[in-house]
């Protein structure tokens, strides 16, 4: 005779759970806002908060982000390793601060750095962009300031000149560091910074000019060569010494490989320090940028904190401080496992899928290409009708088939041009991108058969009331003669939500 | 007849890695190489370089995790391609943060209504959560003194002169000055005294630790609460205080939640924790939380509308991995209260374990106190044949990494060495540092003995020029070496 023995709740309740979907843990509510008394099993943990993110988006499928979605297992491995390492402990893991050294070397030299007799570059290596901009702009504004004491003037007025397709990350510098912003306005048609329009709005007050290798927007690189020539004139006749900062985000990792002539780095003498995020077409997943400055000399020693610790002096100049060490070494293996020939085998292949989508999108004969074949591999196009509603409703329809692809209208003075932007990243494949172009056909096919809504018009005339009596205090009374029905063409009303000022564009 | 064939130099997979030429060329140091090379040399390249880094859990410098859940470790690997900042796109990455902050929010009693939403935000470390908190300090006091007519360009903060380098950081990017409260021998954190005389009217707020990065000492927030608010209210400055909680904020609540040093002290407007320390998560994550909405100036925080939903954020770092948020968020729930206390009170065992291990020897003077961060601090009785240095460095060949420094002014000739026990840091492992203690004392104690007979039998001191003797070298050489220390801040652990 077999004993069945059944497992009573009181008996489960602190022990082994056998079945996660058998406990009482996924019929409990979830502790929101505060913290629970009681542990849970850690498969009941796991389980739980793994089931809670399938309803996040599919990172693969998000093409509003340059940000790298996919790296080789062999790099997973090697970044599971490293996740218990504190990177900031230099004298513990001397190797993974030497491969960040090692990184900052090779994309010094990939950018022509001048070398020196040290041959040793300056750079560090930084969460994201956001943090190597602060940090580049931080020292112009010290550079600046201390310039200006030594000259006796005034220094309590710092400001940088950008164009007005900057990425939020420069506003939030300026805001926080006390640094004012002068943007260049853009125009229908020309969507970077004018380097004419920019370097007439330099002043004396100016710590740099940032300049753009790849817009969030459209993907453009800007004219940097023509901007180092007009501000080297200007600084000739002024005397202000203006520097350049570029910009290269995006760029960066895309220009050496694939327009390897384009002047855009430190072969210019303006230029004095660059950053690149390591975690977009550096091709490591989200957590890592870099920033290189050309000579010492751009690098005020009074900004560098000198950790000393056992021993060994490591200069540094970061805002964080602790952090993981999994993406440097992640830059490095990709460094090390590509090299010069695998960057550009996969930025051509970009280009190559970034063109076959461009070319079946202007096929459908409803949209105007927005973005240059010269540039970041994205394409960013809008539609030729002017509505600017449809977009939006593209973008929603395409969500209906699990694509992220965002739609944004342009910052000042374009605002009544409305886009749509699809980056090309090193993981999506030719097959992808023609599984999206069939999407986008049927999602424009289901737009059209929208039914046709009737507009109403309304006028209205305010008069003083005739006689008390005649309704409340100011009641708006509205003539019945005055409602208009008019069948027209089918359009939908669409609202426009008024942004509160600042920066809104959340893309990176 | 089986032809062999070698696999030839163009072959795309090399079959033994190290059997290929991939291991024998140079590695390219400052430029990149021209050709690919396959991803398994690749790996197998770099996961050898890194063999030689130091053995992370037996860093016993760092108050930084260094275990987790293999549970979490995978949640961490499936999160790793998220960039948190994505907000529309990963909505329920987003919800995570809100509500781990909210369940910080609480746990520092913070003085939130019913419904109402915690304000705070995940960053990717206390450095960034502390120039984001005084970042508001500094908007807030500027606007108030623009009100004021008065004027906005000397702010300055003050702090003991144990505060860890990140308060020296925010000072020198933002341009506030840092008053520091001297320390002196036996009183390692910040007087309150000292500090409430040191504020005027350009303080943007007073800096309190809870949980000293030298000798884990909670400083008397309390104290400080009570002596500010009489002082402001015979100067009416409204001075605030900013308690830096990097490792005290998640051992306080759960072993001491007596000690009142949190929201429940009127006067404290913000506080920072990091994450990767004691909330038992890895490297890159902390949280900064904020009294109520009127702490933080609206005109700091961008609003990214994108795609339709407005999501308000304030944060230095923009792009960034959600891995570290989904662990907190998983220890959070996984834990609980009860978890999260057996592992402090674990904590503090073996604390009380290493600390009676050292006392039994009668060759240390222990620095830490019993309450506070689970660590041990301790000083040689007798530092005249050798120095803590020594013992750090000797301790090293046991492959313990445990470091030895200089206090901050005005306690500079005191040296301690410091072993901070973190969740994984076993019993086990305790009575075993203490008997590799012992024999570096026993070594270090005989080795000065066996130079000088040496120089004895090399003839008459009073022909020959006279040498130096090895301890005398020694003791120059670590002179010289203090010195060095003390020149600049040395505290670069957090």
């Amino acid at each position: 005779m077999v004993l069945s023995v059944v497992q009573s709740a009181e008996e489960s309740s602190s022990a082994f759970i056998d079945s996660v979907f058998a406990s009482r843990y996924v019929q409990d509510p979830l502790p929101r806002y505060n913290l629970s008394e009681k542990s849970i099993p850690k498969e009941a943990a796991y389980q739980i908060i793994h089931d809670e993110l399938l309803l996040d988006g599919n990172p693969r499928l998000n093409l509003a982000s340059f940000v790298t979605t996919w790296m080789e297992p062999e790099c997973d491995k090697l970044m599971v390793e490293a996740i218990n390492k504190n990177y900031v402990d230099m004298d513990e893991y001397p190797v993974t601060t030497e491969f960040q050294n090692r990184c900052v070397n090779i994309i010094a030299n990939l950018f022509n750095a001048p070398v020196d007799e040290t041959r040793r570059a300056i750079g560090v290596g930084t969460v994201g962009s956001s943090e190597a901009i602060m940090l580049a702009g931080l020292a112009f504004k010290r550079r600046w300031q201390n310039k200006r004491k030594a000259q006796g003037k005034p220094y309590d007025k710092p400001n940088i000149v950008t164009g007005a397709n900057v990425q939020v990350c420069w506003e939030k510098f300026a805001r926080y560091f006390e640094v004012e912003l002068k943007e260049v306005k853009l125009r229908e048609g020309y969507y970077v910074m004018d380097p004419v329009k920019a370097v007439e709005m330099v002043d004396e007050n100016t710590i740099c000019v940032g300049a753009i290798l790849g817009s969030t927007l459209n993907g453009e690189f800007e004219d940097i060569k023509l901007l180092n020539d007009l501000l080297a004139k200007k600084n000739k006749m002024t005397g202000w010494d203006t520097p350049i900062h570029v910009d290269a985000a995006s760029g960066g990792f895309v220009a050496p490989f694939l327009y390897p002539e384009l002047e855009w780095d430190f072969r210019l003498p303006l230029v004095k320090s660059i950053n690149v995020s390591g975690h977009k077409y550096g091709l490591v997943y989200a957590g890592i940028g870099w920033v290189i400055w050309r000579s010492k000399e751009d690098l005020p020693e009074e900004l560098i904190f000198h950790i000393n610790y056992l021993g060994a002096d490591q200069p540094t100049f970061t805002l964080n401080f602790s952090k993981g060490s999994s993406q440097i070494i992640a830059q490095y293996y990709q460094f090390l496992r590509m090299g010069f020939e695998g960057y550009k085998n996969v930025m051509t292949n970009c280009m190559e899928n970034a063109r076959v989508l461009r070319e079946g999108l202007e096929r459908t004969g409803r949209f105007e290409i927005v973005s240059k074949t010269q540039g970041i591999p994205l394409v960013a196009f809008a539609f030729k009708d002017k509505n600017k509603s449809l977009a939006f409703k593209l973008s929603k329809a395409l969500r209906n088939y699990g694509w992220i692809v965002p739609a944004y209208t342009m910052p000042p003075n374009a605002e009544h041009v409305t886009i749509l932007r699809v980056v090309v990243r090193e993981d999506l494949s030719r097959q992808l991108v023609e599984k999206l172009l069939s999407h986008i056909e049927s999602a424009l096919s289901e737009l059209e058969d929208e039914p046709a809504v009737p507009k109403i018009t309304f006028t209205y005339e305010m008069k003083p009331r005739r006689f008390v009596g005649d309704g409340g205090e100011g009641d708006l009374h509205i003539p019945e003669t005055s409602v208009n029905w008019k069948r027209e063409k089918p359009k939908v009303i669409y609202k426009d939500v008024p942004v509160t000022g600042g920066k809104t564009k959340g893309v990176c | 007849m089986a032809l062999s064939k070698t696999a030839s130099e163009s072959d795309v997979s090399v079959h033994s890695t190290f059997a290929s030429r991939y291991v024998r060329t140079s590695l390219p140091r400052f430029k990149m190489a021209e050709k690919s090379i396959p991803k398994e040399a690749a790996y197998q390249i770099i996961s050898d370089e890194l063999m030689l880094d130091g053995n992370p859990r037996l860093n016993l410098a760092s108050f930084v995790t260094t275990w987790m859940e293999p549970e979490c470790d995978k949640l961490i690997m499936a999160g790793i391609n998220k960039n948190y900042v994505d907000m529309d796109e990963y909505p329920v990455t987003t919800e995570l943060q809100n509500r781990c902050v909210n369940m910080i929010a609480h746990l520092f009693n913070a003085p939130l209504g019913e419904s109402e939403a915690a304000v705070g935000v995940g960053t990717v470390g206390s450095s960034e959560a502390i120039m984001l908190a005084g970042l508001a300090f500094k908007r807030k006091w500027q606007n108030k003194r623009k009100a004021e007519g008065k004027p906005c360009d000397s702010p300055n903060i003050v702090t003991g002169a144990n505060v860890q380098v990140c308060w020296e950081k925010f000072a020198r990017y933002f341009e506030v000055e840092l008053k520091e409260v001297k320390l002196r021998e036996g009183y390692y954190v910040m007087d309150p005294e000292k500090a409430v005389e040191m504020v005027d009217e350009n303080t943007i707020c007073v800096a309190a630790i809870l949980g000293s990065t030298l000798n884990g000492e909670f400083e008397d927030v309390k104290r400080l609460n009570d002596l500010l608010i009489e002082k402001n209210k015979e100067t009416g400055w409204e001075t605030p205080i900013h308690v830096d909680a990097a490792s005290g904020g998640f051992i306080a609540p759960f072993i001491y939640p007596d000690l009142e040093w949190d929201f429940r002290l009127p006067l404290v407007k913000s506080i920072n924790v990091s994450g990767h320390k004691y909330g038992l998560v890895y490297a890159g994550i902390g949280w900064v939380i904020w009294r109520s909405k009127e702490d933080l100036p609206e005109e700091l925080i961008f609003h990214i509308n994108y795609l339709g939903a407005d999501q308000p954020t304030f944060t230095l770092n923009f792009s960034k991995g959600s891995s570290q948020v989904i662990a907190q968020y998983y220890q959070l729930i996984r834990l609980g209260y009860e978890g999260y206390r057996n592992i402090m009170e674990n904590c503090r065992e073996n604390t009380m374990v290493l600390k009676e291990g050292l006392e039994k020897t009668e060759r240390f003077n222990i620095v830490s106190k019993d309450e506070g961060v689970p660590l041990v601090a301790f000083s040689l009785k007798d530092s005249s044949h050798y120095t803590e240095f020594q013992v750090s460095d000797m301790l090293r060949r046991f492959g313990w990494i445990v470091p030895a420094y200089t206090m901050p002014p005005d306690a500079q000739n005191i040296t301690v060495l410091r072993v901070v026990i973190r969740e994984d840091f076993s019993r086990t492992l305790a009575e075993r540092l203490v008997h590799d203690i012992q024999k570096v004392l026993h070594d270090l104690d005989t080795l000065p003995a066996k130079i000088s007979a040496k120089l004895a039998l090399n003839g008459e001191e009073g022909i020959l020029p006279r040498k130096k003797s090895a301890i005398e070298t020694q003791r120059e050489i670590t002179t010289a070496w203090r010195k060095f220390v003390m020149a600049r801040k040395t505290n670069g652990v957090c």
